[in-house]
């Protein structure tokens, strides 16, 4: 079924450890800590009395600061040059890398500590920095498990939710020769001992950006372990790369999504750390560099121009029955679940990832927790319009004749009744079949199929309907 | 509970229903082949509220199969069909929150032309229209069973409208009810999402499978039988499960009926 996987490069556990969208393949622990922590955050929002109230707020703000882009990023990158930071701006990854890449060679830099960010996922900044013989760590502890163990984050938020702790601690025994241990405190001890090492070496610090503030000129990181803090404070160059969608008109805005993010996040009221980044510290250096990457052709389809309200909570990610069965990688790329089935398409291409909007039952879950209020399922059914529409690989001439022969044969009463007969005769049958080809097999693999009954209500309607009628 | 629904389904329920106004059935077409007794059940219920029930036999279906497929030209061709047939109809009726969940949220997304929607907005799911147009709060049934209640994600979500079938069902006499853990969860059916993605789809299922196990409940209700048809489809396949029924939510409210009537 899923033909292209899309594949980040130098990245074949892909491959390996996937199956796809179709089959559930995430590890046990994954599904489970997801829907705790789906379970507990959202105890933590309902508690809000007005957190429908901040939802619609919220979605207000970030309708009017995508609308006008234009003029936010413009005034984000005059008030922070202002104070001495070097603003640049990238069309895509590939230029995003140069930038970072020129930078680094300017200050002469040999290592970079890393603060979690999703953006450099999608510029696969660890690679690009390692092929210039540049070492690169993560230093968010989930960020640096994954990293450790070779792999790509499962999670938004959560990077490493499909490990145990046992994971974990045979992970550190294996890489790091430590004693193994399961204890979350010791755990942590080991991270933070090898980590501080790093930062007090490292040349350059990259961080993503969760929120920029246009009338002031700031970009505010927040975080909970103080790792982003030493990453960008730390080191004589810190380089901040920053979403086009980042943009919150004012300051004034920003306390609602400090208030709703790390809610709907991780259950927290607020991160244990919030950094205001108005410019360089003296003697420092600070590099803004502004990434499209695919995001304009958001805009361009007014139908899902709100998938760019999105503030990565990853709480549609753990309320998403799909995600928790088939697990992260299976998404293809960096975004996985709902929110990676509906921005995915746009910055990578239908052609690459056509089939994510169909890996949904448009159960609606996602869009009952976004806390920006994203219409997800609608967002979803669009993409799949537009995939089996435009060159995908959902795009079939085979379904479509089939759901063509489909739709004659339910615009009218008699070729209705026709079809129909046909169907209940083909289920009976299909009893006595060896094999169930196609769909149906798909459907008998697990699932009995209906019973046929005596006469359709309409037979009995005509008998009956005398009783009824006006 | 409408709260967190990212918009609530508008329905056209202003002017309000007058004693004495017909209702139109809309029957999908898996329920009119597969399932006729919930097309009994539902005219049934209609009639005993004083609604005279009519049924216009041209109609075929809301086109969502193909819709949620992409195939949204195709899918406008059933609409219009469907819309030219409901047209001089001011109530419509459909005991499914799915179909009703296409008619009134998704017409709109495939069709925006006006007539379509405000057809669509003229549909109601039947324990919905029971509930909030007629007022009715205790059919009188008795179903002297041990029974949960599946709520289907569409009616839930899209249509902003959890309340309505819990609070009829919950009215039944001599049930006894066993509350579904992870009520809120999809089933796992998702319409044609169900071959597509089949594992994915059938390990979704199997999850519900074990809370209507955990439950302690002998019959599964819903509103949406599209779930039905994927839960009990499971259930049957397993010999430790096959002894749960599936049955629609009219079938229930109607269930002890014959004995007074
Ligand atoms: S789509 Fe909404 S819920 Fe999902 S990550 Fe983005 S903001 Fe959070």
């Amino acid at each position: 079924m899923y033909t292209q996987p899309i594949h980040l490069d130098g990245a074949e556990f892909l491959t390996e450890k996937t199956k796809g969208l179709a089959e559930p393949a995430a590890p046990g622990s994954l599904g489970v800590n997801a829907e705790r922590s789906s379970k507990s955050n959202r105890a933590v929002t309902d508690s809000v009395p007005y957190f429908q109230d901040w939802r619609e707020a919220a979605h207000q703000v970030k309708r009017y600061a995508i609308a006008n882009l234009d003029k936010l990023l413009v005034e984000f990158e005059r008030n922070i040059s202002a104070r001495g930071a070097v603003v640049l701006w990238a069309k895509d990854a590939a230029e995003a890398n140069e930038h970072v890449l020129r930078i680094a060679r300017e200050h002469n830099v040999k290592s970079v500590v890393k603060a979690k960010s999703m953006v450099t996922e999608e510029m696969e900044l660890n690679r690009v920095l390692e092929t210039a013989g540049i070492r690169a760590v993560e230093t968010d502890l989930g960020e640096y498990i994954v990293q450790l163990a070779g792999q790509r984050p499962v999670h938004i938020v959560t990077p490493a939710i499909h490990m145990s702790a046992a994971d974990v601690g045979r992970l550190f025994a294996e890489k790091l020769g430590e004693p193994m241990t399961e204890e979350h405190t010791k755990l942590a001890d080991i991270a933070r001992r090898h980590l501080r090492e790093e930062y007090l070496q490292a040349d350059m610090g990259v961080s993503g950006c969760n929120f920029a503030v246009a009338r002031t000129g700031t970009a505010v990181v927040i975080e909970n372990e103080g790792n982003a803090g030493l990453s960008t404070a730390t080191p004589p160059v810190h380089v901040a790369v920053v979403g086009i969608e980042k943009m919150l008109p004012r300051l004034e805005d920003l306390p609602l999504f400090l208030n709703l993010l790390p809610r709907s996040g991780t259950g927290q009221k607020l991160t244990s750390y919030t950094h205001l980044i108005h410019g360089p510290a003296p003697g420092r250096k600070l590099y803004v560099i502004i990434i499209d990457n695919g995001r304009s052709n958001v805009l361009c389809d007014p139908a899902a121009r709100a998938a760019l309200y999105c503030i990565r909570c990853g709480a549609c990610i753990n309320n998403c029955p799909v995600y928790r069965h088939v697990g992260g990688w299976a998404y293809g790329w960096v975004y996985p679940g709902p929110i990676g089935s509906i921005l995915t398409p746009h910055l990578l291409g239908m052609k690459q990832a056509g089939e994510l909007p169909f890996a949904s039952s448009l159960c609606g879950a996602c869009s009952e927790v976004c806390p920006v209020k994203i219409d997800i399922p609608h967002q979803l059914v669009h993409l799949r319009h537009r995939a089996v529409n435009e060159p995908s690989p959902m795009r079939s001439w085979t379904e479509r004749l089939t759901w063509s022969v489909w739709a004659w044969m339910m615009a009218g009463p008699m070729r209705y009744r026709l079809t129909m007969t046909g169907l209940r005769i083909g289920v009976r049958l299909s009893r006595f079949l060896p094999w169930h080809p196609g769909k149906l097999g798909a459907w008998t693999r697990g699932r009995e199929l209906p019973e046929v009954p005596g006469p359709d209500f309409r037979h009995w309607w005509k008998r009956n309907k005398n009783k009824y009628e006006p | 509970m409408n709260q967190s629904a990212i918009s609530v389904a508008p329905r056209q329920d202003d002017p309000p229903y007058r004693p004495g106004e017909p209702a139109a059935l809309f029957i999908p077409c898996y329920i009119d082949q597969f399932y006729p007794s919930i097309a009994r059940a539902t005219a049934r219920l209609l009639k005993r509220y004083g609604v005279p029930v009519v049924y216009p036999t041209a109609q075929t279906c809301c086109g969502q199969p193909a819709f949620n497929s992409g195939y949204w030209e195709e899918s406008r061709r059933v609409i219009r069909h469907f819309c030219d047939v409901f047209e001089p109809h001011r109530w419509i009726v459909c005991p499914s929150g799915s179909c009703t969940a296409m008619c009134r949220v998704f017409f709109e997304q495939a069709d925006p032309d006006p007539r379509i929607v405000g057809i669509g907005r003229r549909v109601f799911e039947l324990t919905e229209f029971l509930h909030d147009i007629l007022g009715v709060t205790d059919t009188g049934a008795t179903f002297p069973h041990k029974a949960t209640l599946h709520i289907g994600c569409h009616g839930r979500r899209e249509l902003g409208m959890a309340g309505p079938p819990q609070k009829l069902f919950e009215s039944v006499r001599g049930m006894t009810y066993c509350p579904l853990p992870d009520m809120e969860e999809c089933c796992g059916f998702g319409g044609t999402f169900s071959v597509k993605m089949p594992g994915t789809s059938l390990a979704m299922g199997e999850t519900k499978v074990q809370n209507i196990v955990r439950s302690g409940a002998d019959v599964v209700v819903s509103n949406d039988v599209s779930c039905l048809m994927h839960i009990g489809g499971i259930l049957r396949r397993k010999p430790e499960t096959k002894h749960i029924r599936t049955m629609h939510i009219a079938e229930v409210l109607v269930a002890g009926w014959e004995e007074r009537e």
